[in-house]
């Protein structure tokens, strides 16, 4: 009776270029292509900027003078900066790793799951959560404010501190992953012929875990390096150099690079701004490198 | 067990004070978590510093309390959380001279500027997420993008900062048409003439890309093949599969990386600093300078003094509290939606 019943063809069965799925799914094959462009869009142009302004200020001279007063234009350095992060991130890391190696070994091989490990792995968490700033205003409150160090207030001792509470999670955290990856055949081998539980974690377990421990610290230190928050008010700013002849090296304001690009940065003198444009450059040639060598880290370790 | 027996005393001993030093070593992440939100609340409610909380020392905060109703002392120095109360969080005025402080406008700033920058990132972000994890582009090449968003990531914000500060001119020429054309609303109200909330947004939007990526991207790769196929099988488009299988999979990631990134949007400091403008009237337009908590805190506190700076510790308190909050909402939802794949 019916006679409107389209026949099945061979050719329904082609793809309709037209059919609104098909429209839709080209549509937003474009879309995330275009969402991926401009993610990369920011990195890239942000990096060949930096390379750009900040490379054409690299002079022999960046890393032996020091900055000119506001206002001239010689000398053009910043060898008290680089210096300064080196000395401000390395003790950072002298304070940060031994505390965050040794908390992760805690969570990892003794306390594992109990109730002790739990409420540490949320504090981990909430620590890693805190603002940056606010570390810096932590360590004000306790160190700077207080002159609790030999009475000196600000100082690269300070600065240090903050940025050890600020990597102290990151380390923690990958040590705890790391020591879960080493199978547990290697304890059970080690500890049944006789090693003791010392012997075991620091000879057996640790060596086994030492690149994804490796790679979460070369991160933790990069991310430091590149901090501003914590120090403005902890290590602060110098424009001299680190003085080791009065004993205050590590006990006086002290000049970082990043801080330097904020504080030369805002600064309405040509030579402050290229200087601020040639720290911006070092910190992100060092951070790649950093990357770069934490991913050797990690296909290190996969090997 | 009774090899335990047999060992040297020498050697257990070792083994005990390794494994009690490890504890007081993790638990120094904790006490560290402790004295940080301690120290920021003391601050908040006194004046004055941490060792006025030794008893012998003559500014004590025990001995201002003992002798509380003496008139030539006074008593305790109170500090921001006594003297403002909760009206401290809806007073928009931020006066050193009148020592009259309300974290209105900072909180506005805060919220405002994390709010916009999610609503671009999330898409943002999600997408190339998406996109990295299908077959449009060879795995080579994918894994190299994925490699770029991740160096974003570590790209420190000061230099961010700086960068933005050089393409200011940049950013008014895309603003001032949406002011000219859209200025009867109230967001786009005021003509863009400097550094402003819309710039500082913008620039966390580079900053919580590749976080959402990143976390989006690895749960989404944590999918099941088979879950695809099947939803290839009856007849999905790619689209259809992504939309109705594979993001419902992955949401408990993708809504985590999401709280993840908007408690660093909410404490960003320096980038956000150098470009919002800095100021602390109050004003609904996303193209007027304005101030985050975070850029209060790196630009009022070097020069604050007496119940300012308690005041600067009372919004540091709120600002904790916030990211604090958003973090363990983060973590509660990442444990509920988590769907389990053997």
């Amino acid at each position: 009776m019916i006679a409107t019943q389209h026949p099945l063809t061979a050719s329904s069965l082609n793809y309709n270029p037209w059919a609104p799925r098909n429209v839709w799914n080209r549509a937003m094959n474009l879309l995330v292509g275009l969402f991926s462009f401009m993610a990369v869009l920011p990195l890239v142009v942000v990096i060949l900027y930096v390379l750009y302004k900040g490379g054409g200020a690299i002079t022999p001279a960046i890393f032996t003078e020091l900055p000119p007063p506001p206002g001239l234009s010689e000398p053009m350095g910043m060898g008290n900066a680089i210096i300064g992060t080196a000395m401000v991130t390395g003790v950072a890391a002298l304070v940060a790793i031994p505390i965050g190696v040794g908390g992760g070994i805690h969570l990892a091989e003794v306390a594992r799951n109990g109730w002790f490990a739990q409420s540490i792995r949320f504090g981990v968490n909430v620590l890693a959560g805190v603002p940056s700033i606010i570390c810096g205003l932590f360590i004000y409150a306790l160190v700077v404010n207080t002159r609790i160090l030999w009475g000196e207030s600000f100082s690269a001792m300070a600065g240090s501190l903050a940025l050890a509470v600020l990597m102290l999670p990151t380390i923690v955290k990958t040590t705890d992953e790391g020591f879960k990856l080493v199978s547990q055949e290697l304890r059970m081998g080690s500890l049944g012929i006789g090693a003791s539980r010392f012997v075991t974690i620091t000879r057996v377990v640790l060596p086994a875990a030492i690149s994804p421990i490796a790679t979460g610290v070369v991160l933790g230190i990069a991310r430091a390096a590149g901090e501003t928050a914590p120090l403005i008010f902890t290590a602060l700013f110098s424009p001299f150099w680190p003085d080791w002849s009065s004993g205050l090296g590590l006990l006086a304001p002290t000049a970082t690079m990043s801080v330097q690009i904020y504080n030369f940065g805002i600064m309405p003198f040509a030579p402050q701004v290229q200087l601020a444009w040639a720290a911006s450059f070092i910190l992100v040639v060092m951070i790649l490198a950093a990357n770069l060598l934490a991913r050797w880290l990690a296909r290190f370790s996969a090997s | 067990m009774f090899t335990n027996k047999k060992r040297p005393w020498t050697e257990k001993l070792v083994d005990r004070a390794f494994i009690r030093m490890t504890a007081i070593l993790a638990s120094v992440v904790s006490l560290t978590v402790f004295g940080i939100f301690f120290t920021v609340g003391f601050q908040a409610v006194f004046q004055g510093d941490l060792s006025s909380l030794l008893p012998w020392n003559p500014d004590s905060i025990w001995q201002g309390i003992a002798a509380w109703n003496d008139e030539e002392t006074f008593g305790v120095r109170w500090g921001a959380i006594p003297h403002f109360g909760l009206g401290f969080l809806a007073n928009s005025s931020w006066n050193p001279v009148r020592n009259d402080y309300g974290a209105l406008t900072p909180i506005y700033g805060t919220l405002m500027t994390s709010a916009l920058a999610l609503l671009l990132a999330v898409p943002l972000g999600v997408g190339t997420a998406v996109f990295l994890t299908e077959d449009f582009l060879p795995q080579k090449l994918r894994a190299t993008i994925g490699f770029m968003v991740e160096l974003l990531a570590a790209i420190p914000s000061v230099v961010l900062g700086l960068w933005a500060m050089a393409m200011l001119n940049g950013f008014l020429a895309v603003f001032t048409p949406l002011h000219t054309h859209l200025g009867w609303l109230p967001f786009f109200g005021t003509e863009p003439g400097g550094p402003n909330l819309a710039m500082a947004s913008l620039i966390l939007v580079v900053m919580l890309l590749p976080i959402i990526t990143a976390v989006s991207r690895d749960s989404l790769n944590q999918v099941p093949m088979e879950l695809r196929q099947g939803a290839y099988a009856v007849g999905a488009t790619r689209w259809t599969s992504i939309f109705q299988v594979q993001i419902p999979a992955a949401i408990s990631g993708i809504v985590g990386g999401t709280m993840l990134a908007l408690g660093r949007a909410l404490g960003e400091t320096m980038a956000v600093t150098m470009i919002i403008g800095n100021s602390t009237n109050l004003s609904v337009s996303w193209f007027s300078p304005s101030s985050t908590i975070a850029s209060l805190l790196a630009n009022q506190f070097g020069e604050a003094d007496d119940i300012q700076v308690s005041a600067l510790y009372y919004a540091a308190l709120v600002l904790m509290i916030l990211t604090f909050l958003v973090n363990i909402c983060a973590q509660i939802v990442v444990k509920r939606l988590a769907l389990k794949y053997d």
